[in-house]
């Protein structure tokens, strides 16, 4: 087998605060091959888009990436100084975002921001530029891709407007693609519009994709992988079906039974108690474990990530059949 | 038996008011009148005691203007609503009193819709107190009550909102409803914003209190799944209309209309890894300017050339199921 696109090995970053430094993701480790598509899940405050900044080389102070590596491939992304990094970055490492108008100026036309962006890497002419800006549009589903060229992003609905942002992404082909939640504020009809065409880039062209998001079903439905995040830690790791299926982390475990699809209908929900901890104060060891209904004291020791079941695991009591030990 | 709550043929437009040089340069043939749109065309349902009403739809397609027109924060243009069989029209001012109060509502943000400068106690207890529901002595042990029932601890109640988690905070805001002592509930959205173990939380929560005090909800979600399992009867809107309703099991057993079929098609389901993807063309169409005939119709498969003209009628497709479209005819 070829080196893996993208191998993220013990990332690990800070960010300083009045009451010190706090680990926002800790020892978090991945990795992704071409065309694949892997779910990064997890709750609001898990680290899941921290994960996505910083494989992109944007955590500003007083943030930053503390240890770990970013193997791009090959290349160790941490070691590179800031103008080779933005050389990779919008060419071969691109981020679609929650939400579009963060990566669209609303004053300039959408076909000068996307040839901006083609110049920023290449020297084309005007023209090549601009039908490749079309093509683009074109292939994420935008129809009548000339004449919408000329629009300002405020003239597109919130569904188009992504689809935009997609294609700016896509201009440079990149081998990996970032997408932080991006189609949560839409529209569920629009959401499918818009995974039928990732899911098509992947497969055509060789895309690697992250795609973080707290809604597991879409992840059941897109990715291959899936590692799902609580407090700064992937807790589990592995294929798709195997972690969906046979959830293992009581943590996944209880997320999948809480689903109401899971339930049966007019039933009190399986639930979780209590709530995500604060990410500068997690209880010591494993930060699931007073919400967990299978702590015990061994559970005090953060658990170390293991080969269970076919998935890499951070917990003392899998669970298993459904039920935890 | 009187429903809870009858909406009959309720239509909601909104405008801009035309200032009077725009209203000059109308008349003149300078300028287009404003433009209208139409949050409610022609909706009626009833909620009966006791029930829980599902409404989903996608942005747009009024399932708010809808809940708030029944919860007496907005007028209807047109049609009226029935609250155990009157119009307020028809009560005395004193009961039109205590009919808006028996209907609350629970908003999307919990962080919005409560004052950030307020103590939890103060928000919980500022209504009932006006509305004579507990007295000023009683007033600590009440609000302790309603917190207790929402799942808060009372201790909490000198802090501000912003000392509280997501969760905690949309449960201030069904304290503070159940404060008055509502029997109906409308939630707008109220589980949207929080994460998916929280979400499990407060279903289970207001499944709690429909139990315990007989609540009557209408539920407000673009979620078909959460819908699913709260919810005794569904209605599906788009734009403005309901196209379909029937029972909870019957509705997603059984879809009728193009649209309610599409939408259950499309939600992302656990039980199907690496799906394959093939959306509902189209775009959701602008409020301001809906497609002629029935509304759907330029995103629908099965589209007739009737479809672009006629409107169809929700109708009785089956025991208590109706839908509205051509195909059923």
């Amino acid at each position: 087998m070829s080196n893996p696109m993208l191998e993220v090995r013990n990332l690990r970053t800070e960010f300083g605060s009045e009451a010190g430094r706090v680990t926002v993701i800790n020892d978090v480790s991945f990795s992704l091959e071409r065309g694949k598509i892997l779910g990064l899940v997890g709750e609001s405050g898990s680290g899941k888009s921290v994960t996505g900044f910083s494989i992109m080389g944007l955590i500003d102070p007083p943030g930053e990436v503390t240890g770990g590596e970013i193997l791009f491939n090959g290349q160790d992304l941490r070691q590179l100084p800031e103008h080779q990094m933005r050389s990779l970055r919008g060419n071969r490492i691109a981020m679609i975002f929650q939400d579009p108008a963060m990566t669209l100026n609303p004053v300039l036309r959408i076909d000068t921001q996307m040839i901006e962006t083609i110049l920023a890497h290449e020297t084309v002419s005007k023209s090549v530029a601009r039908d490749r800006a079309r093509d683009a549009l074109g292939m994420v589903g935008i129809p009548s891709p000339e004449e919408r060229l000329h629009a300002y992003p405020h003239q597109f609905s919130g569904g188009m407007r992504q689809r935009v942002a997609i294609a700016i992404a896509l201009l440079h082909s990149p081998d990996l693609l970032i997408a932080d939640e991006p189609t949560t504020a839409l529209d569920v009809t629009i959401q499918a519009q818009i995974l039928a065409v990732v899911q098509r880039l992947a497969r055509e062209r060789g895309t690697g994709l992250i795609w973080i998001t707290h809604d597991l079903s879409v992840v059941a439905g897109l990715a291959d992988h899936v590692a799902v995040m609580y407090a700064g830690r992937i807790v589990e790791y592995g294929d798709v079906g195997t972690v969906i299926n046979r959830p293992r982390h009581p943590y996944t475990n209880g997320l999948i039974g809480s689903l109401p699809s899971n339930n049966q209908r007019g039933t009190r929900l399986r639930q979780i108690a209590g709530s995500t901890p604060a990410i500068a104060q997690l209880p010591q060891g494993c930060a699931f474990h007073p919400r967990c209904t299978q702590a015990s004291d061994a559970c005090l020791i953060m658990p170390p990530q293991t080969e269970y079941d076919g998935r890499r695991l951070r917990c003392f009591h899998p669970v298993t059949n459904g039920k935890a030990t | 038996m009187t429903p809870r709550v009858e909406i009959r043929h309720v239509t909601k437009r909104f405008n801009r008011k035309s200032g009077l040089v725009e209203r000059l340069a109308e008349r003149a043939g300078l300028k287009t009148p404003n433009p209208v749109v139409h949050a409610l065309d022609d909706v009626s349902l009833s909620v009966n005691n006791g029930e829980v009403v599902g409404i989903v739809g996608e942005s747009g397609c009024g399932k708010s203007t809808l809940g708030r027109v029944v919860a007496g924060i907005i007028e209807p243009s047109e049609g009226d609503v029935l609250y155990h069989g009157k119009t307020w029209q028809d009560m005395s001012p004193q009961q039109a009193g205590h009919a808006r109060l028996a209907v609350q509502m629970i908003f999307q943000d919990p962080s919005s819709s409560l004052n950030p400068r307020h103590r939890v106690d103060e928000i919980v207890g500022a209504a009932a107190l006006r509305h004579d529901k507990t007295t000023r002595p009683d007033l600590q042990a009440y609000v302790a009550e309603q917190m207790r029932r929402a799942g808060l601890d009372p201790v909490m109640s000198r802090r501000f909102p912003h000392q509280f988690s997501g969760g905690q905070r949309q449960r201030i805001g069904i304290a503070r409803a159940l404060a008055v002592q509502p029997d109906m509930l409308i939630c707008d959205e109220s589980v949207a914003s929080l994460d998916v173990s929280i979400q499990a939380q407060i279903l289970n929560l207001f499944l709690d209190l429909r139990r315990e005090l007989n609540l009557t909800y209408m539920f407000i979600s673009h979620d078909l799944a959460v819908v699913e399992h709260i919810s005794d009867r569904v209605a599906v809107m788009y734009l403005g209309r309901i196209v379909e309703e029937a029972a909870v099991a019957d509705l997603f057993a059984h879809p009728a209309h193009p649209y309610t079929r599409a939408l259950l098609q499309e939600i992302p389901r656990l039980d199907t890894t690496r799906r394959q993807y093939s959306a509902i063309s189209g775009e959701i169409p602008s409020p301001l300017a809906p497609p002629s005939g029935c509304h759907f119709h330029p995103r629908c498969p099965f589209a007739m050339p009737r479809c672009a003209i006629e409107r169809p009628k929700l109708r009785e497709i089956g025991s208590a199921h109706r839908a509205a479209c051509h195909l059923n005819d």
